[in-house]
């Protein structure tokens, strides 16, 4: 009986002070860090992670962040801007502006244009063929690119690559076309570009310069594999109603912030370097002579004086004028101005 | 030999003869996780050679004043994971709160290393481990030491596997080589040339 408890008590100590012990150094160590986490706590703006939700979560680098994770971060701690995030577009702006309590600033979607006409296999002028790695990078360092045009598209795709939205794609000819629904502005391709042939512009304006040679007109005639090289003539600027053309080291290049989409520049191209995508879809204004109370407004708007009328007096659109730029049809205050 | 050449046979020990990763095999894991990038593999170097010396320290006062009184030295893998781990999280706290840019660039690699074996290794053999004499065992400072250049070792290795492995991915390698292979095989010439070291006399 004695020798039965003696052990009892032996194994019990035996268990009982490695558990006391153990349980007690874990005792300590829980509150400590239990105190710890109040007295170092740091707050995490729940709003941050609410924007990363909404974000895209493509990490496109678009906003110039390293990700979407970067962005969020930065646009509650470093005071960023709300409308950097090109794929995201308006919606995301918008659920932004809302979680942050700001007013949507409205961000116009923009898109890729790649401003070259060459490019393809059967456009483009070849110095030699190119057999190395087929990117344009590697292309563009041997012998200034296998393409006599120094300024042009190597056409090895290197944007193609670049684009995680699968906007650009190959026609039967080997030249590659944004598709501008899938577009999203992100600005891939415009940095995997090496000869800086793609830029972004804003979705609702559809004419294009496709060259970026700046050699001189008569070089650039003579290289260009698709005949439709910009060759700084200046008849463009001089044609451009609102002076939204410069011409800069022989080339032109559109000001799409005065820009309003007529379509003159591309018509007056001796060279057909600049592409139209609204030719012969544009309309002409046309005035409801029952509503114009003769304020005279659209007469002041519009840029090529096509407009005509006293004041107080019904005003006329001249056909042979009109240019279809639409920028009297929201500036009539009596809103009589159509389309047809 | 002075206590300044004991530190010396200590650091050289720990970063060549018997590195932790080449020639213990412990802390394998982030030795292949994280050396894909050098950036990342300084940050995760830097936060290993910090527990490692803090762990060195509290596991030999948990060890002197705790295990060996009460004669319960058995425990001590239970004991000293619990301390290490607690011990992490304790510093990521602290250092979340007090110096937000060492937490961004080390912050994330601590909650990795909690229960990294290379860690719980070192705080192990520090208590069986003796100095050049083979007689006297580790004291305090001996311990932190090693525990620092423990980690020393374990960074050098990992930063020269991620340059390797950066300048691996431009090679021309056969696609069923690429990645995760050859990186085995890199560590398993690196293991052999490390082998190298071990019969240095100091």
């Amino acid at each position: 009986m004695f020798i039965l408890l003696q052990t009892t008590t032996i194994s019990l100590s035996a268990i009982g002070l490695p558990v006391l012990i153990i349980g007690a150094l874990g005792l300590i160590f829980g509150l400590i860090l239990a105190v710890a986490s109040k007295v170092f706590a740091v707050e995490i703006d729940p709003r941050v992670e609410e924007i990363i939700e909404v974000l895209p979560g493509a990490n496109c680098g678009a906003c110039g962040q390293a990700g979407c994770a970067g962005y969020a971060e930065q646009i509650v701690n470093g005071g960023e801007a709300i409308d950097k995030c090109a794929p995201g577009g308006s919606d995301v702006v918008a659920q932004i502006a809302q979680i942050m309590g700001m007013e949507a600033s409205s961000s116009d979607r923009k898109v890729a244009v790649i401003h070259c006409s060459s490019g393809g296999h059967e456009n483009t002028n070849w110095k030699y063929q190119y057999e190395g790695v087929e990117t344009c990078k590697a292309a563009a360092n041997v012998a200034g690119g296998p393409n006599s045009c120094s300024w042009g598209c190597m056409g090895l795709n290197d944007c193609m690559r670049a684009c995680i939205f699968d906007a650009i794609s190959i026609d039967s000819n080997g030249m590659r076309l944004i598709d501008l629904e899938k577009c999203t502005g992100c600005g891939a391709c415009v940095k995997a570009c090496p000869r800086a042939l793609i830029d972004l512009v804003p979705i609702n304006r559809n004419v294009y310069i496709k060259c970026s040679s700046k050699d001189k007109g008569v070089e650039a005639r003579q290289v260009c594999g698709s005949l439709h090289p910009c060759i700084g003539c200046g008849i463009c600027a001089k044609k451009c109603p609102v002076d939204a053309i410069s011409i800069q080291n022989n080339l032109a290049s559109i000001d799409y912030e005065k820009c309003i989409n007529c379509g003159l520049c591309a018509s007056a191209c001796p060279t057909k370097s600049i592409l139209d995508l609204l030719v012969g879809t544009r309309k002409q204004a046309e005035i409801n002579p029952e509503g114009c109370i003769g304020c005279t407004i659209c007469a002041k708007v519009c840029p090529v004086q096509a407009i005509s009328g006293e004041l107080k007096k019904i005003h006329e659109v001249d056909k042979a004028k009109c240019i279809g730029c639409e920028l009297c049809v929201p500036k009539c205050p009596k809103k009589v101005i159509e389309m047809v | 030999m002075g206590y300044l050449g004991e530190i010396f046979v200590m650091a050289m020990t720990a970063i060549f003869i018997q590195n932790f990763v080449l020639a213990r095999f412990l802390g394998l894991c982030p030795y292949l996780g994280v050396s894909k990038k050098l950036d990342s593999a300084i940050g995760m170097g830097m936060a290993v050679i910090f527990v490692m010396t803090l762990a060195s320290a509290i596991t030999f006062l948990i060890n002197k004043y705790l295990l060996i009184p009460y004669n319960i030295m058995y425990l001590q893998t239970i004991a000293f994971i619990l301390t290490i781990a607690s011990l992490v999280q304790f510093v990521e706290m602290v250092i979340q709160k007090n110096a937000p840019a060492l937490y961004k660039s080390l912050g994330v690699f601590l909650p990795l290393i909690t229960t990294n074996c290379a860690v719980l290794g070192v705080a192990i053999l520090n208590t069986t481990a003796f100095r050049s004499d083979s007689v006297t065992p580790y004291n305090f400072l001996d311990s932190i030491l090693n525990g620092f250049f423990s980690g020393v070792g374990f960074t050098v290795v990992l930063v020269a596997m991620a340059g390797l492995r950066m300048r691996m991915d431009k090679a021309d390698l056969p696609k069923s080589m690429k990645g995760m292979p050859i990186a085995l095989i890199i560590a398993g010439i690196m293991a052999l040339a490390f082998y190298g070291f071990m019969g240095f006399q100091i």
